[in-house]
């Protein structure tokens, strides 16, 4: 049940030692996390497990919070690092925009992906579908501006990256995902434009 | 950039509330106006769109409860800041730069200002005898410095330590 405090007055009562409040940040944001993580690392099991270690480890840190940036920003910003840990164990590649080896990846997941689709789609599905083949690294900063909620300077905290940079990656990203969607749904992507 | 990209980046922009008020007019201006600009922007729209009704993914069901149990064997770390003595950082940062500033000063000695010859460097490095250098009173010196704040340092985590043993009693 949300008990309509904000994120800051719910962290000071955690701090304070009322350890339960937490869950209403949990329930706040598990969604949005998961989203993240789960576009990242494309595995359910996963990344609930990644997911659930992103608040653990928030929890374990919270007193590091300086309310300088929204406590999303600041999730965000373990969630990437972490997603980023998982699959460099994983040793999936998930650097960089520049590197070939990554569309190798995603264009080699595609062929699976494409053999499980369904025939009839709705629309929305078929953006998270087109996004799930999508590199680690455009799903991220796609789900960061579209479902996150965080602008440009958020993410640039949360990856480390320049505005500009933000910018332009964000606009190779949708370029792709526009891709990747008149090539697996022409039909659907025929109906829309 | 091909023209193509120009017009795209443009209307991301412009989609995204970004571009400028000068940008956004000319942009809207284009739009009415020219059926490539009206066409591309209805594409980009839609997908904006679709990205923007794009549903979140949820967990199971039990996710709050498995993270709360995690936390409730946790306790919160204390703040970085109240562990990081910052004159410490400064400590060593000052302790290495009186190092570095003293090996200059010391190199900077042993040059010979006078010297005409062009010919050969300032600093004769085929005669720089490194056993010489650090067995000489300067160095010494220098080392009896590093172990007082060696000790220095010791002696306040110490008293540190006998602080906090004391409170807990």
């Amino acid at each position: 049940m949300s008990t309509g405090l904000g994120d800051n007055e719910i962290i000071s009562r955690v701090l304070k030692g009322e350890q339960n409040a937490y869950a209403e940040l949990v329930n706040r944001y598990q969604a949005y996390v998961f989203t993240l993580v789960l576009r990242m690392i494309k595995s359910r099991e996963d990344a609930e497990e990644v997911a659930q270690d992103v608040f653990i480890k928030a929890y374990r840190s919270l007193a590091d919070f300086r309310g300088e940036s929204k406590f999303s920003t600041w999730l965000y910003t373990i969630a990437n690092t972490t997603s980023i840990t998982f699959l460099r164990k994983k040793k999936l590649d998930v650097h960089s925009l520049d590197n070939e080896k990554v569309f190798e990846v995603a264009d080699s997941k595609d062929s699976g992906l494409r053999a499980n689709m369904v025939e009839q789609k709705s629309r929305v599905n078929m953006v998270n579908e087109a996004i799930a083949m999508l590199s680690p690294d455009d799903a991220e900063i796609i789900t960061l501006f579209y479902k996150a909620e965080q602008n440009l300077e958020e993410i640039s905290r949360i990856l480390r990256l320049e505005t500009n940079t933000v910018k332009v990656r964000l606009h190779r990203a949708r370029t792709r995902l526009k891709d990747k969607m008149e090539k697996n749904f022409s039909e659907e992507v025929k109906n829309i434009y | 950039m091909n023209q193509q990209q120009n017009i795209e980046q443009q209307l991301w922009s412009y989609i995204d509330g970004l571009s400028s008020n000068e940008e956004r007019s000319a942009i809207q201006k284009l739009i009415e106006t020219n059926l490539e600009w009206k066409n591309k922007y209805h594409e980009l729209n839609e997908m904006h769109q679709l990205l923007n009704a794009a549903e979140l993914d949820h967990p199971s069901m039990r996710f709050t409860k498995n993270v709360m149990e995690e936390i409730a064997k946790l306790h919160i770390a204390p703040a970085t800041k109240n562990y990081i003595n910052k004159k410490i950082i400064w400590g060593i940062a000052g302790f290495f730069l009186t190092l570095i500033g003293a090996f200059l000063i010391y190199g900077f000695a042993q040059v010979d200002w006078n010297f005409q010859d062009n010919s050969k460097p300032l600093i004769d490095l085929s005669t720089f005898d490194i056993g010489k250098v650090f067995n000489n009173n300067f160095v010494n010196g220098f080392m009896m410095v590093n172990v007082l704040l060696g000790l220095v340092l010791l002696d306040r985590v110490l008293a540190n330590k006998r602080k906090k043993f004391q409170k807990q009693v």
